[in-house]
């Protein structure tokens, strides 16, 4: 695109005559539906939850997700006690697992997508730390963007705040 | 606040303006003054510009509609409707009867004429202070493909609003944003780009993946966003016209796209490893990418200052996200904001003398910028989620995101001036996000 003068029509010479001149210038290893859902992640994963936790692991009783406190990532002693039983399972049974850490909507994008990275860190390190193999785990993070309750107080927000362990296709029973 | 120079360097030998009684407007010449006070609009009357050819009539119509739209946009300027004109503009090139256009207390006036033929259009212009009888610069005229005549358009209102805030325009830019569809636990999400106003709306992305926050360039000719197409987030490079799509800085470990440095050929780009999220400034031709903040925080949404020499950031080392300024070479930051609540997000302007950001407190998010130094914090904005602050190319108007709250809320544009005043939803024709505003296009 390019911008010119106009010259001047013969009825306006003198007008622009006074004008000064001024230019211008012008899928990894993994199979199966999962937690992405119609958003269409293709996370490959089985997931027993519907909508990314809140469900349990395959053929058991035992809690798939941990919930935190609002822009944390410290595990609290419910939390823990879901994770021994997750570990007791993955002790007894081979196979990978993914942990999904979802934050929120009261935060900033970037950030609550950090910060579910840092919770499902918080997961696996927990895990690790309980004899787990760090080569079992992968960690994933999906900040605000999967709600599994999408009202506007804290009886959802708290629910959304969420690590959620994805037992790979093949794993388990 | 901001006091536009007085160099009468658009207006030469006409500086011999009257000054008026109008209440905005510098004394002398016709100029409006961007500044804290209340604004009242600058009447201006842009009758249709005329048709060199009967077949310009539609777009003749068109562009002077969006014209008009720009300018009235701006909440500088006030039209005078076309019902109260007494004077039509049917030759471009006769005599302007100032009388006619005094009678009904328009201040500026726009004539214009456009032709069209085999597939170009040229548009015409001339802007008048009609109190003094005299044109305010010299017309111009732009060329180009006819189907971008919405461009020629902001061309003109850029073209007009330059010369009467004495600021440069920003009507000729475009933003790349996330279009955002369907149930709010499943939402689809793509990345699209739109002209500042919301016209010519494209999605570059098929939604069959997440993706976040793009970032587009300078020049709008690429576009830097996070996706899941290999899974976990990554940083992705795409072309504006939706080709060329390649992953930079390649990793194992969950990265997030920044921004784009002020030379184009690199971005920062925050990638998380263990509970931590540290900056990169990454190559974009080599894929390469250097680490520049070393934390067990959360450091992310980095953005150059416009002469590339400093970095803004938001970082949690402090126990709670704040805002950080730090060398381009990285290191430890320095903490700028301090006051109640989280601040997140931060946008340097490209006239370098602010800082937007997020403010999360007592339950409500706020836009509000800062002086570099941290001081002179004013909030311009206030709901239950407003974020993620974009600079207009001339530093004068913010574009960020609002989202309504509950299970059919959802996020749209929003731009305000750095003043507070005017704010307005930009049209999206659906739920939209993570507004990244690029410079005027050449």
């Amino acid at each position: 695109m390019r911008g010119t003068r106009i010259l001047g029509a013969a009825a306006l010479a003198l007008m622009l005559a006074a004008c000064a001149r001024q230019p211008i210038d012008t899928g990894q290893g993994y199979s199966g539906g999962g937690a992405g859902g119609a958003g269409g992640i293709d996370s490959g994963m089985i997931g027993t939850g519907g909508l990314g936790g809140g469900g349990v692991l395959p053929g058991t009783n035992i809690g798939d997700t941990v919930w935190f406190l609002l822009d944390q990532s410290t595990l609290s002693a419910q939390a823990t006690s879901v994770l021994d039983q997750q570990i007791g399972w993955l002790q007894a049974n081979p196979g990978r697992i993914e942990i999904e850490g979802h934050a929120d909507e009261r935060g900033t994008e970037q950030y609550n997508i950090q910060l579910g990275a840092r919770r499902a860190a918080a997961v696996r390190d927990y895990m690790v730390s309980r004899g787990i193999p760090d080569s079992r785990i992968s960690t994933n993070t999906f900040g605000r963007a999967r709600p599994i309750a999408t009202c506007a107080d804290e009886s959802c927000w708290s629910q959304n705040r969420r690590a959620v362990t994805v037992v790979a296709a093949g794993a388990g029973v | 606040m901001v006091r536009p120079s007085r160099r009468g360097v658009l207006l030469g030998a006409t500086a011999a303006l009257l000054a008026r009684p109008f209440a905005a407007v510098a004394q002398s010449p016709l100029r409006i003054e961007i500044t804290e006070g209340v604004i009242e609009p600058m009447p201006i009357a842009i009758p249709p510009f005329v048709p060199d050819a009967p077949g310009a009539a539609e777009t003749a119509g068109r562009i002077t509609q969006v014209v008009i739209d720009d300018l009235v946009g701006t909440g500088l300027f006030r039209e005078v409707p076309r019902q109260a004109h007494l004077g039509t503009i049917s030759n471009f090139d006769a005599p302007v009867q100032f009388a006619d256009w005094r009678a009904i207390n328009a201040q500026a006036l726009v004539t214009g004429a456009v032709g069209a033929s085999g597939g170009q259009a040229v548009v015409r212009f001339r802007l008048w202070d009609v109190f003094a009888q005299a044109p305010l610069g010299e017309g111009l005229r732009f060329d180009g493909p006819a189907a971008s005549w919405r461009r020629l358009a902001h061309k003109v209102a850029d073209a007009i609003y330059s010369r009467l805030t004495g600021e440069s325009g920003y009507f000729d830019s475009r933003v790349a944003y996330v279009a955002e569809s369907g149930p709010k636990a499943q939402r689809r999400r793509q990345v699209a780009i739109m002209d500042y106003d919301g016209a010519n709306a494209t999605t570059l992305t098929d939604g069959a993946s997440l993706v976040f926050g793009p970032s587009i360039s300078r020049n709008a000719g690429q576009i830097l966003f996070t996706g899941y197409e290999s899974r976990k987030p990554g940083v992705y490079l795409i072309n504006a016209g939706g080709g060329g799509r390649r992953r930079i800085a390649s990793t194992e470990e969950i990265s997030l796209a920044g921004s784009f440095a002020p030379n184009g050929g690199q971005a920062l780009i925050s990638v998380s490893q263990g509970g931590a999220s540290n900056i990169y400034l990454a190559d974009l031709g080599s894929g390469s990418a250097r680490q520049l903040t070393r934390t067990s925080a959360i450091d992310a949404s980095p953005s150059f200052s416009p002469d590339g020499s400093q970095i803004v950031f938001e970082s949690d080392q402090g126990g709670a996200q704040q805002i950080y300024v730090m060398g381009s070479g990285g290191g430890a930051g320095r903490r700028i904001s301090f006051g109640e609540g989280r601040y997140a997000t931060p946008a340097w302007s490209p006239r370098g003398d602010l800082i937007a950001f997020t403010k999360m407190t007592g339950g409500r998010f706020h836009i509000g910028v800062m002086r570099p130094d941290g001081s002179g914090e004013k909030l311009l904005t206030a709901s239950y989620l407003d974020q993620g602050p974009t600079w207009a190319p001339n530093g004068r108007v913010l574009m960020f995101y609002r989202e309504t709250p509950g299970d059919s809320g959802g996020p749209s544009v929003y731009t305000v001036d750095v003043t507070g005043r005017n704010l307005r939803q930009v049209p999206t024709g659906g739920f939209a996000s993570a507004p990244s505003w690029s410079g005027l296009l050449a």
